[in-house]
C-alpha cells in the first residue's frame, strides 16, 4: 500500500511520469489526429451531400 | 408448485435510485431506388430477425432491456433498471450495437425486396426536415403528495443543464446557420404534461412507475439530448441524480424559478457565448452560466452531509465545472474531448475551416448525421473515439458483455435471467417491466414491484420450471 501523508493523500510518487507530452505536442498531435481523420472521410461526405441529408426524413416521436 | 406470495419490499439505501435511459434512434435508408420506401417499411426489414425469434417486434431482450418500434417508426430501446451510472453508460451503448447488428439483415431484405440501400442509423434528435424525437431519462423517486412542485423545481436546471449536456447542432434558419447547445430545445412545448407527443414536456408527469406504486414515482425527463460521448451521458444523468438526491432530502433549492421557460430553454440553446440572460420569477436576469454555477455550488456545500462523497461524485462534479468555465470563458478545449456539444463543434469547425464554407453547406450537415452514426465502423464519433479523441468512461468489454447480460445489482437480473431461460428452452413466454409469465404453465403470473429485489424465490422456481425435463 503506497504511504499515506499527514491529510490521508499518497505522497506523490518521485520519479516522474516517463511520457506525458508537453500540452502543446499534445494539441497538435490531437490536430493532426483530427485532420487525418477529416481527410479520410471527405471524399465520402462530399457525394450528394445535399441530396442525402434531404433524403433523412421521418416522421416525430416522442 | 410455484409460491405465490409476494416479498416485502427491502430496505433501500436512500442513496441509491433506478436509472434508466430510452432511445429513439433516427432510421435513413441512403438509396437510388426508384419506388418510394417508407421508414415503416424499412423499420420492418430492420426487425424481422427480432420478430423470428420473439414473435413481435416489442421485445424484452437477455439483458433484461426492451426493443420496439415506437412511433413514426423509430427504433427505440430502453435500457433495463440499473442502480450505477457505469452499469447505465455500458447498457445504453450495448442498446447502440443491438441496433446496429440488425442493419445487414434489413439491407438484405430490402435487397431481395429489390431495393439497393445503405441503413443508417442515427442516436440524434432530429431529421432534416426539423421532426424531433426523444432521449427520455428515467429516475426513480419515493412517492410524494406535491409531485407537480417537486417536478416544477427541477425546470430551471433541466433548462440550463443544456450549456453542459447538450449535444450541440448546426441550427439552419432563412438566413444561414448558427451552432447551437441543444437540438431539443427548439421542440419543447411547456414544462410538465401527462401527454407526449401532442404536448411535448420537459418531465412527462404520467404516472406510471413500473414499480410499487404505493412507494414510487418515476420522473421521466424527456427534455435532454440523445448523448454519444460517455462522460457527456455520466454528466446529464449524474448531475440530474445529485439534484435530486438533494431535493429529496428537503434540502432548499436556491430560488431560480423561471419567468417563461418555454422563451428561456430556446434563449440558451442559441447563444454560444453563455451570456444570454433568462428572466426569473423574481425579476432578476441570470445567465445559464450563473444558474448552473449555483447548482454546482449547492451540492459542493452538500458533499459529506447528503451526498455521500465518491470517486464518481468528484468526477461529475470536476466535469460540469469545467463544461460550465469552457462557455464562460469561451475556451471549449478543456472539454472537447468529453462533452457532446464541444466535441461536435470542434469537428464541424475544423471541417468547415478546411472546405472554406459557410455553415449551411450541406456537407456540414452531412457531418453532423455521420457523428451520430451508430456504426462502428462508419460512424464519425466512433472513429474519433478510436483515434483517443474522446473519453471513456467504460470499456468495450463492459460494453459487450452488457449485450446479453442484465445489470446484477436490481430487478432487471430477474428478467434477464428468465427471458435467457426462456429462449434456450424455446418455451412461449410474456414478459414486462413488471411481470414474468411463461405462457400455459398454468396461468403463473410473478409480479415484481420492487426494482432493487435481486433474488426472488417465485422466479427461482420459473427458471426451474424452464430447465429441461
Amino acid at each position: 500500500m503506497a504511504q499515506l501523508n499527514a491529510q490521508g493523500q499518497p505522497y506523490e510518487d518521485e520519479t516522474p511520469e516517463p511520457e506525458a507530452p508537453a500540452p502543446a505536442a499534445a494539441a497538435q498531435a490531437s490536430n493532426d489526429a483530427l485532420d487525418d481523420l477529416l481527410a479520410e472521410i471527405d471524399g465520402s461526405l462530399q457525394v450528394n451531400a445535399e441530396q442525402f441529408v434531404r433524403s433523412f426524413v421521418q416522421k416525430g416521436g416522442q | 408448485m410455484l409460491p405465490t406470495d409476494i416479498p416485502p419490499p427491502l430496505d433501500v439505501d436512500p442513496a441509491r435510485r433506478i436509472l434508466g435511459l430510452e432511445t429513439e434512434f433516427g432510421l435513413h435508408l441512403d438509396t437510388g431506388a426508384a419506388r418510394p420506401v417508407t421508414p415503416e417499411e424499412v423499420a420492418g426489414h430492420l426487425f424481422h430477425s427480432v420478430v423470428q425469434w420473439g414473435r413481435s417486434s416489442n421485445v424484452f431482450l437477455p439483458n433484461a432491456s426492451r426493443l420496439y418500434i415506437d412511433v413514426g417508426a423509430h427504433p427505440e430501446y430502453a435500457t433495463a433498471e440499473c442502480d450505477t451510472l457505469t452499469d447505465l453508460i455500458a447498457l445504453d451503448k450495448a442498446g447502440e450495437r443491438i441496433v446496429h447488428h440488425l442493419v445487414a439483415g434489413g439491407e438484405e431484405r430490402l435487397r431481395n425486396a429489390g431495393v439497393e440501400g445503405t441503413i443508417h442509423l442515427y442516436k440524434n434528435n432530429t431529421d432534416s426536415a426539423g421532426n424531433s424525437y426523444g432521449c427520455h431519462e428515467n429516475y426513480l423517486v419515493r412517492r410524494r403528495a406535491d409531485f407537480k412542485a417537486f417536478a416544477s423545481a427541477l425546470l430551471p436546471f433541466l433548462v440550463t443543464r443544456q450549456i453542459v449536456t447538450g449535444a450541440g447542432t448546426l441550427t439552419r434558419t432563412p438566413t444561414g446557420a448558427h451552432y447551437s447547445f441543444s437540438p431539443r430545445a427548439d421542440h419543447m412545448w411547456e414544462g410538465l404534461s401527462s401527454a407526449t407527443t401532442r404536448s411535448r414536456p420537459m418531465i412527462n408527469t404520467r404516472d406510471e412507475p413500473h414499480a410499487n406504486a404505493e412507494l414510487y414515482r418515476r420522473m421521466h425527463v424527456i427534455v435532454g439530448d440523445s448523448t454519444m460521448a460517455e462522460p457527456t451521458t455520466l454528466l446529464k444523468v449524474g448531475a440530474t441524480d445529485l439534484i435530486l438526491r438533494l431535493m429529496e432530502a428537503r434540502v432548499v433549492l436556491p430560488e431560480l424559478t423561471l419567468a417563461r421557460e418555454m422563451q428561456a430553454i430556446r434563449d440558451v440553446a442559441h447563444d454560444l457565448t453563455g451570456a444570454a440572460t433568462v428572466e426569473l420569477t423574481d425579476g432578476r436576469r441570470l445567465t445559464a452560466v450563473q444558474i448552473q454555477q449555483e447548482y454546482i455550488d449547492l451540492v459542493r456545500r452538500h458533499l459529506g452531509g447528503v451526498i455521500a462523497p465518491s470517486a464518481e461524485v468528484d468526477q461529475i462534479l470536476d466535469l460540469w465545472q469545467r463544461g460550465v468555465d469552457a462557455v464562460r470563458t469561451g475556451d471549449f478545449s478543456g472539454v472537447e474531448s468529453e462533452l457532446d456539444w464541444a466535441i461536435k463543434h470542434r469537428l464541424v469547425m475544423r471541417y468547415r475551416e478546411r472546405l472554406g464554407c459557410d455553415l449551411s453547406d450541406a456537407r456540414l450537415a452531412r457531418l453532423e448525421l455521420a457523428f451520430h452514426d451508430v456504426s462502428p465502423e462508419r460512424g464519425v464519433f466512433y472513429r474519433l473515439q478510436q483515434q483517443g479523441l474522446v473519453r471513456r468512461i467504460v470499456s468495450d468489454a463492459d460494453i459487450e458483455r452488457a449485450i446479453t447480460t442484465a445489470p446484477q445489482t436490481t430487478r432487471a437480473r430477474l428478467r434477464g435471467a428468465f427471458v435467457t431461460k426462456a429462449l434456450e428452452s424455446g418455451r412461449d413466454f410474456t414478459v414486462d417491466w413488471v411481470h414474468l409469465k411463461i405462457a400455459g404453465s398454468s396461468g403463473t403470473t410473478v409480479l415484481l414491484k420492487d426494482p432493487f429485489r435481486t433474488e426472488d424465490a417465485r422466479v427461482d422456481a420459473l427458471l426451474e420450471a424452464l430447465e429441461p425435463a
